[in-house]
């Protein structure tokens, strides 16, 4: 089995698939519907077992930084440290976020705390001309892409110029409307497919996206047509105050693949270089022609959901503490240490360094002067319609007579 | 009495709902232990259970769509959108279903259900949650559309939309959920679907508004008071729209302003200048003016001003039509 070296953390074995005659609506055995020929029908209470299911996960980096070798994916010293700047530059943006927010320097901001490994991993595992369908909670991926942090900082902040991603950045807006980006990303992959691009596409979203119909009928539709689209699910355990068990009653969202069609993987979120493994292996395969992988990447929400939000309403102190012991960037930092490939002062270095990019990008964010009023028309169709024209004028001839009084 | 806000008297008239029929459940996203995101259902669940209060996965359509088969079925579901801007998943449950489920049984089911969700802008926030898009639910036959401004409203509407037979679309204007208080009588009484309200008496035009402008366009009446004596009409609801208090104070002042946040075309304003057009046309001494907004997406926090219907712009609209 390709998979051998996985965990297998669910057997659907024990489920019998009853096989219905369409025609006569009668419980019959007449059709072999197995789907590996190799795979043994074994007979229990007279029904045929026709298919066997296993979901496994991947975890490689243990909370001390111990990191099973025979799973450890090929990455040099250079691309490990990379891997760690951009996980804590990831972590400083979002302290600033954060801080400029409490201050009223900000807008509503959601929090990547605690998701570094879950965000980094995936992203760096994508080659340049591969795409991106971000929900909300993946600035560190569009960092890492190439989003220039003050752009990142002016959306949040209320700026619309901040959603312009940049030409040279493969990223689709960010999606707000949970769920609804799974399926701009299956159709940008039978578009890139269709004009014979080898780039895989990507899509974001979070355990709560899982329960939306666009989320269903992106995996079947993905599926049916094999399409070159990884389904990555940050399953951070809550969508805002709805715990993960609350959410399905499957036992693994990855699991959710086998109804659709292909396969799907639990790694440990916190985890960067299972992250990094499965999401590299699922992106080579898309671009590959072997269709869809769902990953469930299994993480936690350190922070509240949103700046607008109180998690103490709904969860509770041991829990979290049970999930900061597994904070992301404290086991890479172990393992880095103890192989060698950092030490102290890179370490302050790398946060140095991160502080002052950030600082930097607040200071661009915050010396832009406001948008002007008329541009807040000018994207809604290719060009100007004779209506729009003429409330933008109206608009602007009472801008000039306000300030005039 | 109490002092309360339009969270508080919408929370309280759901409780006594609840406590009076057991036919009433709540449910939607956060609205259990979190107690909505805006707190309106805070403390149900814990008052009624979770089997009569309890959070659903993350699926609009899936809420709605369920909503009307238990409203068919024999309860009072009265389900949370968590904000307007993700109503649209529902849309086709609403359109397709809910509002069309009376006809298409002629009359064996029906659908009393109601649809709470805060709405509107005006609280800088992320794309999706500032929007007025009232208009889709107007404009599909079979559901009533409500929108509260004030407290003591909120509460006596939200009890007639759980008691009323047909489905009801309960808007929240989030921007004064918390902004204005005022005495709301802890004992039952209802405010009629489908009745306009005078928010303030005048004589020279009447502004026709609903939702977080009605304060606004207070305000302006406050503002010109020594100068214009203005009447300020709170719709309340939107559908079925109050055609005769529209007409009556057109009549009377001879002179209207139209104020909401929603997009100008197809906007409701067009709806009810045409009405005074059927209706009224010859008391008119100016042409109806529109304050609305645009006919674009609602702008980011930092530039959504220029799309509001501010004072300043519902000022020289009045100017307007009173020097016509
Ligand atoms: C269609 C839709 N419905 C509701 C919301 C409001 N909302 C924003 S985030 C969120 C929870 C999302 O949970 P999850 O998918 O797990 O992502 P997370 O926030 O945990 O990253 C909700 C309900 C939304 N943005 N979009
Ligand atoms: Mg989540």
């Amino acid at each position: 089995m390709r998979n051998a070296y996985l965990r297998t953390i669910k057997r659907m074995g024990s489920r019998k698939i009853n096989i219905i005659d369409l025609f006569t609506g009668m419980l019959g055995e007449s059709k072999n519907i197995s789907i590996k020929k190799k795979s043994k029908t074994v007979k229990s209470n007279g029904l045929k077992t026709i298919k066997k299911f296993e979901v496994k996960k991947l975890e490689i980096l243990d909370i001390n930084g111990n990191c099973n070798k025979k799973l450890m994916p090929k990455l040099s010293k250079e691309e490990i440290k990379k891997l760690y700047e951009f996980m804590i530059l990831s972590r400083v943006f979002d302290e600033k976020a954060l801080n400029l927010q409490r201050q009223g320097r900000l807008g509503v901001y959601a929090s990547m705390r605690g998701q570094e490994a879950s965000i980094i991993g995936s992203a760096y595992a994508l080659k340049k001309d591969d795409w991106i369908f971000p929900c909300f909670r993946e600035n560190g991926a569009l960092i890492l892409r190439g989003y220039p942090m003050h752009q990142l900082f002016m959306y949040w902040g209320g700026d619309e110029r901040g959603m312009q991603v940049p030409n040279n950045v493969n990223s689709f807006p960010i999606s707000i409307a949970v769920g609804t980006q799974t399926l701009h990303a299956v159709g940008a992959a039978y578009a890139n497919q269709y004009m014979n691009k080898k780039v895989a596409n990507i899509v974001y979203f979070g355990d709560g996206g899982t329960s939306e119909g666009d989320f269903h009928e992106a995996m079947n539709l993905a599926g049916t047509f094999k399409l070159p689209v990884v389904f990555f699910c940050q399953n951070n355990q809550y969508a805002i105050s709805v715990p993960r068990s609350m959410q399905t009653a499957s036992e693994t969202i990855a699991q959710k693949a086998i109804a659709y069609g292909f396969n799907g993987i639990q790694v440990d979120g916190n985890d960067v270089f299972a992250v990094y493994k499965a999401a590299k292996e699922a992106l080579d395969n898309a671009r590959n022609g072997k269709g869809p992988t769902l990953i469930e990447s299994y993480t936690y929400r350190l922070g509240d959901h949103t700046t607008s939000d109180d998690a103490k309403k709904y969860r509770n102190e041991k829990e979290l503490n049970e999930w900061l012991k597994k904070d992301p960037i404290a086991r890479l930092e172990k393992y880095m240490r103890k192989n060698k490939i950092s030490n102290a002062v890179y370490e302050k270095k790398v946060l140095e360094n991160s502080s002052r990019q950030v600082d930097l990008a607040v200071k661009e964010y915050e010396s832009t002067p406001l948008q002007n009023p008329e541009e807040i028309f000018n994207y809604m169709y290719s060009e100007l319609t004779p209506e729009l024209k003429e409330q933008q004028e109206e608009m602007l001839k009472n801008l000039k007579e306000e300030n005039e009084s | 009495m109490a002092n309360l806000n339009i969270v508080d008297a919408i929370n309280l008239g759901l409780k006594q709902e609840m406590q009076k029929d057991k036919r009433v459940v709540i449910f939607g996203e956060d609205v259990g232990k979190d107690g909505g995101v805006f707190r309106v259902t805070d403390g149900l669940q814990k008052l009624y259970g979770i089997k009569r209060v309890f959070d659903t996965p993350l699926c609009e359509s899936g809420i709605v769509g369920m909503a009307i088969g238990m409203s068919a079925f024999g309860l009072r579901p009265v389900a949370e959108i968590q904000f307007e801007g993700f109503s649209y998943p529902a849309l086709d449950q609403l359109i397709t279903h809910a509002s069309r489920i009376r006809n298409r049984s002629r009359g064996r089911f029906s659908c009393p259900l109601v649809i709470r969700c805060p709405w509107g802008g005006g609280v800088k926030a992320l794309e999706h949650h500032s929007e007025a898009p009232e208009t889709y639910y107007i404009h599909t036959p079979g559901l009533k559309v409500v929108i509260p401004s004030t407290p003591y409203d909120a509460k006596g509407l939200i009890v007639s939309a759980i008691r009323d037979e047909n489905p009801v679309i309960f808007f929240e204007p989030k921007k004064v959920y918390r902004a204005i208080k005022e005495e709301v009588p802890e004992k039952e009484y209802t405010i009629p679907i489908g009745k306009a309200k005078i928010a303030k008496e005048g004589s020279d035009v009447s502004v026709i508004t609903y939702g977080s402008s009605v304060r606004d366009c207070l305000k302006v009446a406050e503002t010109l008071q020594d100068k214009y004596n203005l009447e300020v009409i709170d719709l309340r609801t939107l559908s079925p729209l109050d055609t005769d208090s529209i007409i009556n104070s057109v009549k009377k002042t001879g002179r209207a302003v139209i104020v909401h946040e929603a997009q100008k075309t197809l906007g409701l304003g067009a709806e009810i200048i045409a009405r005074i057009n059927e209706k009224a046309l010859l008391s008119l001494e100016a042409p109806v003016e529109r304050v609305t907004g645009y006919d674009i997406i609602v702008p980011l926090p930092k530039r959504e001003d220029l799309n509001r219907p501010t004072e300043k712009r519902i000022i020289k609209a009045i100017e307007k039509v009173m020097n016509f």
